[in-house]
């Protein structure tokens, strides 16, 4: 991305693998049925565990505004952050919480848990993706980042025209 | 911040309608939810009030395809134009990767176009981003109405960098595509 410009970033398999095994071992260890990782500006990193059968990208987006709007209240009451987030349903529930103020990580579950163990596996998760992630974006652009194939613009723009047409 | 995901090998780019209140932002995102395939689009969320006014934003993903083996998204999100919502309106530019001004063209809008564009200004600096750094198009919208101000008044003040604009009825969806498309292109290049 152009200097100016919002910073791109990127990972690779490895950190992929990596953030899925931390992920995996919280389910396992906090019997909850699903994670994702979601970024700040609304995009979904990954899921793991049950595959969610809502609009994954809208939750991404909503997750995000949530976390957004929540910051703010913090600030309005002299709170520099909520770091974590509980929502209660009757039946499902989600907790979100922070990861180095660049990633939200939410939890689904069910009965099949409690609040306080999910609460407290997702604290050691949330320690390990910090490190995990704290390398992805202190490393340079290029290294797990191969550009894009050449003509992937052209490739791109062609569909571009074809999709957005009256 | 466009999020290139080499694990999943997926792109996803993130598009931002912004101007005054009531300028057909929403208008905008709603023809584009209605023309596309539905299997190239989510669903598109608003949040707005019970008048229909966005309150947050309204998000609809777009499904490029796979392109050279990467699935390439669009996110496009509008803020709300009301001036009091400036809180909602910066959180969610950030990481934009392109943003399109839906202006008014209304002779009695121009000093709202005006602030807005002064407030996207200020509202990107403040994440230390450079509009003219940024994909950016302008669309000149309602051109249908009666009391609008010449498209050259309305370059003179909105639009001195000269960026592509586009003259637009988002209510009947001329123009829509275009400003679309050109802005989306201009993403695909930033990324290539």
């Amino acid at each position: 991305m152009t200097a100016g410009g919002a910073p791109s970033w990127s990972f690779g398999p490895s950190d992929s693998q990596r953030i899925e095994e931390i992920l995996n071992n919280l389910l396992y260890e906090s019997n909850a049925r699903c994670a994702l990782l979601v970024d700040r500006t609304g995009q979904l990193v990954t899921t793991v565990g049950e595959q969610p059968s809502f609009d994954s990208a809208a939750f991404a987006s909503l997750t995000a505004a949530d976390f957004s709007a929540n910051d703010q209240l913090a600030s309005l009451i002299g709170e520099e952050e909520f770091s974590s987030l509980f929502h209660q349903g009757r039946t499902e529930s989600m907790y979100l919480a922070d990861v180095g103020k660049r990633l939200i990580l939410v939890v689904l579950f069910n009965q099949q848990t409690t609040l306080g163990l999910v609460r407290i596996k997702i604290k050691d998760a949330v320690a390990g993706l910090n490190k995990a992630f704290e390398e992805v974006f202190g490393r340079g652009e290029d290294e797990e980042s191969p550009a894009l194939e050449r003509g992937f613009v052209d490739e791109a723009e062609d569909e571009i025209d074809r999709l957005f047409r009256e | 911040m466009s999020m290139i995901n080499y694990a999943s090998r997926e792109i996803n780019c993130k598009i931002v309608y912004y101007g005054p209140g009531l300028g057909g932002k929403t208008t905008n995102l709603e023809y584009i939810y209605n023309k596309v395939a539905p299997t190239t689009r989510g669903k598109l969320i608003s949040l707005a009030t019970e008048t229909e006014r966005t309150l947050f934003f309204d998000f609809l993903p777009v499904d490029l395809g796979t392109i050279r083996g990467f699935k390439t998204r669009f996110h496009l999100y509008t803020v709300p134009g009301q001036v009091y919502y400036n809180a909602s309106r910066k959180l969610i530019l950030k990481g934009v990767d392109g943003v399109v001004f839906v202006a008014d063209s209304q002779v009695e809008r121009l000093d709202a176009n005006i602030e807005s564009m002064h407030n996207l200004y200020e509202n990107l600096a403040e994440y230390g981003y450079d509009l003219r750094q940024i994909p950016f198009v302008i669309q000149y919208n309602k051109r249908d109405l009666p009391n609008v101000s010449p498209v050259e008044e309305l370059e003179r003040h909105l639009n001195p960098d000269r960026v592509p604009s586009y003259e637009g009825v988002a209510t009947k969806g001329i123009g829509v595509f275009d400003t679309l498309k050109a802005v989306a292109k201009l993403v695909i290049k930033s990324l290539g």
